[in-house]
């Protein structure tokens, strides 16, 4: 794919205009976001936060296009977001590694199926990305054979490795030790700066989305709505024991406590 | 105390004993050896007719016969299936169809299939090819319903779709319940294929259940005894040779072992 050629820097990759979602589940139609407008700007890295239940999930489906609006729409450039596309990997909050291939086959999955790369390439790039999140040694391994982080490592490298243009990734670093978890933080800000992508990063962590986002969205539950916009003005790469990145972190944390419980 | 043992020594002991009891007792006079040979007249039968070539030449044409019709059923019967879970109105026509004509014995279609081929290969194939079929479509269908979404979605993504989707994520992903339909197809067509030799004598090739039942005609209780056990073993080494390895690798390299 290599590097985009529209250098018009504010320019939305990603926009929602009144975008509501429900779901018909066994207790009852529940309106999982309710007019959501929401712009994701190109090259840029947003975070989502909120409590359990607000639709953070649900909003990745959508952009991703595994899902469609009731109302509002999603675009995606000047194109509407109909289907899932190659150019907008979902990086899911379980790890959905396939249980009949390897790591590294695992992780070839999205390389191949972009035609403009020789398969010496394909073999490459993925071991780059797993030796990235420190499993160069394991790609022989089966999915079963790992830990639960390890998994979610795989899955990490599997996302990042084809370079999508957008990136969509929900609560990737949840079942990670501190350390490991901050050394991908500090990874993906490296990629996210060389390789210019546009990311949108679920989390429940709210020092991750501050330490990660450009801006970070607060997500209200019952129904999804977004509460407030913070604009991360840190510059990169950032720590996370920054004490600036603390404060600003506690200010995100006091506006979602201040939410009135449901 | 019993536990100290090695693990086969048990089964062997009651096989010995079994068999020795069973070739007492025939010869003791108390039954009459027509109609209940002893084992060593069992074992004369296999040999003989292992010699005489008449037994390798009756298990290939059955073989035969076996492999033919269940490669056809399977063939047809896994992108019937996978129609079948692909699209409502198939699933909701051919689908139902398929459970229906599963339960049906497969030796119901003998008379069907001698009105409509004759006495001929293609009655005994038919016959065989209608007992695997129905197993196999359904449980394709049930495998390929069963494919957790997740992988769907997330192969989706990375832009798979279409055949790709097919061959590299929903077919692995069904394989091990496709495998479990393969291999009751097998069972029914094995069975299915014994009633039709035993029904018919089909002039094209004479097969294990003919030779049964050429036994039963000339009274020869030995031979009958004797194809019973080579049926018997033909069906497990099936299994063993073929399937269970297969299932084997397929659970192990996937963690579903217990
Ligand atoms: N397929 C579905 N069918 C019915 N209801 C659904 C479905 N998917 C999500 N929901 C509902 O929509 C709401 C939002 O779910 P979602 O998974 O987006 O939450 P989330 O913000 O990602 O939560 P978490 O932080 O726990 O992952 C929930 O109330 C959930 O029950
Ligand atoms: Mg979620």
């Amino acid at each position: 794919m290599g590097l985009r050629s529209e250098p018009t820097a504010a320019s939305a990759a990603l926009t929602l205009r009144h975008v509501t979602k429900r779901f018909d589940g066994a207790s009852g139609q529940v309106t999982a976001l309710e007019d959501i407008t929401l712009e994701v700007r190109e090259g840029e890295f947003l975070a989502i936060v909120g409590p359990s239940g607000c639709g953070k999930s649900t909003l990745l489906s959508l952009l991703a296009g595994l899902e469609h609006t009731n109302e509002g729409t999603i675009n995606l450039g000047d194109q509407p977001v109909e289907a899932p596309g190659r150019d907008r990997l979902v990086m899911f909050q379980q790890d959905a590694l396939f249980p009949w291939l390897n790591v590294l086959e695992n992780v070839l999955f999205g390389l191949r199926l972009k035609p403009d790369l020789t398969e010496a390439e394909r073999i490459e790039s993925a071991r780059y990305y797993l030796n990235l999140v420190g499993l160069g040694d394991k790609e022989r391994a089966r999915p079963h054979e790992l830990s639960g982080g390890m998994r979610q490592r795989v899955a990490l490298a599997r996302s990042l490795a084809p370079n999508p243009r957008v990136l969509l990734m929900d609560e990737p670093f949840s079942a990670l030790d501190a350390l490991t978890r901050e050394q991908l933080y500090g990874d993906l800000q490296g990629i996210f700066t060389k390789r210019k992508k546009t990311i949108v990063l679920v989390t429940h962590n709210i020092r991750e989305a501050v330490c990660l986002g450009d801006r970070v969205v607060l997500f209200s539950p019952n129904p999804g709505k977004v509460q407030q916009v913070f604009d991360i003005g840190l510059p990169r790469p950032r720590r996370l024991n920054d004490p600036a990145l603390a404060s600003l972190a506690a200010e995100v944390t006091e506006a979602l406590t201040s939410h009135p419980a449901k | 105390m019993a536990s100290k043992l090695p693990r086969p020594v048990i089964p062997t002991l009651v096989a010995i004993l079994l068999v020795g009891g069973w070739e007492w007792y025939v010869r003791s006079g108390r039954v009459s050896e027509v109609l209940f040979p002893a084992p060593s007249h069992v074992l004369r039968w296999f040999w003989d007719s292992l010699l005489s070539g008449e037994l390798l030449s009756a298990t290939w044409v059955t073989m035969r016969r076996l492999v033919i019709g269940f490669a056809i059923g399977a063939a047809l019967g896994v992108p019937l299936g996978a129609l079948c879970a692909r699209v409502r109105w198939v699933r909701d026509t051919l689908g139902v169809l398929a459970l229906g004509l599963q339960t049906l014995p497969s030796v119901c279609w003998v008379p069907l299939a001698l009105l409509w081929f004759g006495i001929r290969e293609e009655a005994v194939l038919f016959v065989v090819v209608m007992g695997t079929l129905w197993a196999v479509v359904l449980a394709v269908q049930e495998s390929v319903l069963n494919v957790p979404p997740l992988y769907l979605r997330a192969a989706q993504t990375m832009g798979s779709k279409s055949w790709h989707l097919w061959s590299r994520v929903i077919f692995p992903a069904a394989l091990p319940g496709v495998l479990s339909g393969m291999k009751q197809g097998w069972a029914f067509a094995w069975r299915s294929l014994m009633a039709a030799e035993i029904f018919v004598v089909i002039v094209t090739g004479f097969g294990l259940g003919s030779l049964l039942n050429a036994g039963r005609e000339l009274l020869r209780m030995d031979q009958v005894m004797g194809v019973m056990a080579v049926v018997m073993l033909v069906g497990l080494l099936a299994d063993l040779v073929f399937f269970a390895p297969f299932e084997r690798w397929l659970r192990r390299s996937r963690g579903l072992e217990r």
